[in-house]
Formats: C-alpha cells, structure tokens, sequence
C-alpha cells in the first residue's frame, strides 16, 4: 500500500475517533440535563429501577455469595501457611469493599441489565416509536432515556452493597462455619482494618460512577445503533465490551487516585 | 403487574440496599467503636520510624488504645513525626516513654506506650519525650556480621601471637 494511504487511513481513523468521542459527549450533557425532568416523573424511574434493579438481585446475590466463599477458601489456602488464618475474613473484606465489589457489580450490570437497555432502545428506535414520540411533540430523551439514566445510577450503588455484604455473609459460611476459623476474631479483624470512609465510602463512590458510566454506554449505543436487527445486535454487543472495559479503566483510574497512601 | 406492586418491589430493594450498607459499616468496619471527638492528640519524635503507616495501632499493655493519624519528617531536626489519636478513656503520666515494635517477628508495626511514675498526665496536644526507634532488621544484620568480623580478626591476632 502506498505509505500516503496508510497516513490516510490512520488520521481519518483518529478524526472518526475524536468525533464519536465528542457525539458522545454531547449526548452525555444532553442526558444530564434532561435528569430533572426524569426526578419530576419519578414514577417513570422507579418503573426502571425495578427492571434494572430488582430483576438483577438475583445474579447479584448468586454471584455476591459465590465470590465471597471462594475468596475465603482461597485466602484460608494461603494465609494458613504463614499462620494468619483469622485474617481471612479483613482479605475477603477489603478485596469486596474496594475492588471486587464495584467492579464485578458493574461487569454483571453491564451484562444484565445493560444489554437490555440497548436493545430495548434501539428496538425502539427500529420501530420508530421514539420518531412517533417526537412527532407527538413528546421529548422521548426526557420521557423514555433519563428515566433509564436515573434508574441506573440509583439501583448500581444499591446493587453494589448489597453484593459486598452477601460476599462477606459468603466467606463467614466459609470460613466460620465451614473450616472454622474462630468467629469472635474474623470478625475483630475485619473490624480493625476496614475503615468507614476510606474502605466502605471510596467503594461506594466507585459503584456510583461506574453507575453513570454503564447506564449512559447502554443507553448511548442503544439510541445511536443502526435501525436494523443486525445494529440493534452490534449495539448490545458494544455495550457489553465498551461498558466492561471502561469499567475496568475507570476502576484503575479511581484506585490509584482513592488508595494511593497506606 | 400493577404499579403498587411494583413501587413496593423497588421499596424492597432499596431497603435491602440500605441494609447492606449498614451491616458493612456496623458488622464489616464497626462503625458503633468509631467516633470523631472521643480522642485526644499526642505527638512523638523518632530518629527511625521504621514501617510504621498511618492508621496502625497504638498499644499500651497490648491493648490498642489509640491509632496513628499522620507520619511527617521534620527537617529541622531530621526526625519522623508521629501524631496519635489516642482514646480519651485512657490518660497517660507525662514521663510516658513510646516505642516502636513489631507484632512478630516480621509483623505490621505498632507503637507501644510504656507508662511512667508521673503525677501529672499528658494533655492534649502533648509531645512524648522519650522515645525509642524502630529496629531496623538491616542495621541489627549489619551489626551481627561487624562483630563476627571483629571476632575473626581477634582469632586471628591470637593465632599468630
């Protein structure tokens, strides 16, 4: 290939980048603004959160309960060598409490409740339902996205402590009842290294953001996705990818920003 | 399914969230023993802080009674400056010594406050004058091989005598 073309081609590819960053942001001030309209009609919110929230209680539960026990079967693997078998319960703590927490939440969310939003609205947009919105004079980013918006960043925090508290619920099976370890000091050590703020607060802004994060990938893909069956498909599965790996980036982001002394 | 049905479902839900985030701070991080003024300050210089980090515990008959809040070098006199919550409950003689230990042999490091035979108690904002620096396991290593070394060469001088 002619090297000209290559240059081309990779500054026409960095120039669609810039501009699918700045559309997307553009979409992100738009669905911000429309937030209060959504907080007016909370009643189309709340109709969300239990799509988005409720009905992700299960896999959120299964797989709280799951991560818990392993990590404490694992951690009792390695801990009892060194003698610090009681720390079990602080390892599995803090590793829910400040990463396995927020993150694995968002990756389930993103799986469960992400795609459903994109493919609901992209359905939509197949079936021009939100073109007969707007024909009606109805502005369907205040009547049908915000709503979701909100939905999202409201049930990701509650998603994500209630599966570090049944992961830590999980590991006391574990390594309580199960290997027996002596219940008095897992939970004494537990106590003596998470802190309120620092551990329990940081984790719970992280839920928060990748909250925002993941509702607005779903709903972003889902309203710019082609008006085909076959877009409406690329877009679920661009939700899933985009949401799971700016989760990750973003978690790294903010852990390097939140745990960076002690 | 009805709408009060599902009102009362997203109720549920969210309480359950609550829930959780009130056993993780009650149960996971004992929010009941965490309070902000109950505490007062003291300060201690040390040559060598050793790894000693924010948030370790201070213990006195090896019962933690307070916690580190910050770790700062003086460049005045070059030495680490160790602030430390301790629980007002727990009053001190001024003559109190501080040391720095280790829980184990490789174990997280703590402060260990020794009391003295003093009338009068430290106050708020106080410095414990007497101090004692963490052991450095390179030092004492270094220590160890100096004197072997200095075993040696009088082995040696004996030898040839």
């Amino acid at each position: 290939m002619n090297p000209l073309e290559v240059l081309a081609a990779l500054g026409g590819r960095v120039l669609r980048l810039l501009q699918s960053l700045g559309h997307a942001s553009f979409f992100f001030t738009e669905l911000v603004r429309h937030i209060p309209a959504a907080l007016r009609r909370f009643e189309l919110a709340v109709v969300q959160i239990h799509a988005i929230g409720n009905l992700s209680l299960v896999i959120i539960v299964t797989s709280g309960t799951a991560v818990g026990g392993v990590l404490a079967l694992q951690s009792y693997y390695a801990l009892s060598r060194y003698g610090a078998a009681e720390s079990v319960g602080l390892l599995v703590a803090l590793s829910l409490l400040r990463e396995l927490g927020p993150v694995l939440t968002a990756l389930l969310f993103a799986g469960r409740a992400g795609t459903s939003l994109t493919a609901e609205i992209g359905l939509m947009k197949a079936g021009e339902q939100l073109a007969a919105m707007e024909m009606m004079a109805i502005d369907p980013r205040s009547r049908v996205l915000a709503p979701r918006f909100v939905a999202g960043i409201v049930s990701m925090p509650l998603l994500g402590a209630i599966f570090s508290a049944v992961g830590v619920v999980g590991a006391y099976v574990i390594a309580v009842l199960l290997i027996g370890i002596d219940s008095a000091a897992f939970w004494s050590q537990m106590q003596d290294g998470v802190d309120v703020v620092k551990d329990i607060g940081d984790g719970m802004v992280k839920t928060v953001v990748f909250g925002v994060a993941a509702t607005f990938v779903a709903l972003y893909m889902g309203y710019e996705s082609n008006a085909t069956p076959e877009g409406v498909a690329q877009a679920t599965t661009r939700t899933v990818v985009v949401s799971s790996v700016a989760g990750l980036i973003l978690d790294f982001l903010l852990t390097s920003l939140m745990f960076h002394t002690s | 399914m009805g709408k009060k049905q599902i009102e009362t479902l997203v109720g549920l839900f969210v309480l359950l969230g609550a829930l959780a985030i009130v056993f993780l701070a009650l149960k996971a991080a004992n929010l009941a023993s965490f309070s902000f003024d109950a505490t007062y300050g003291l300060s201690a210089r040390f040559d060598n802080v050793g790894g000693l980090k924010v948030r370790a515990p201070v213990k006195s008959a090896g019962v933690t009674v307070g916690r580190i809040r910050s770790i700062t070098f003086d460049d005045k006199n070059f030495q680490g400056v160790v602030s430390m919550q301790i629980d007002r409950r727990y009053r001190f003689p001024a003559d109190t010594s501080a040391k720095i230990l280790t829980s184990g042999l490789l174990g997280d490091q703590y402060v260990g406050l020794e009391p003295g035979g003093d009338d009068k108690n430290l106050n708020a904002g106080d410095a414990i004058k007497m101090t004692q620096s963490a052991v450095v396991l390179e030092n004492l290593i270094g220590q160890m091989i100096y004197r072997k070394a200095a075993e040696g060469v009088k082995k040696e001088d004996k030898a040839g005598q």
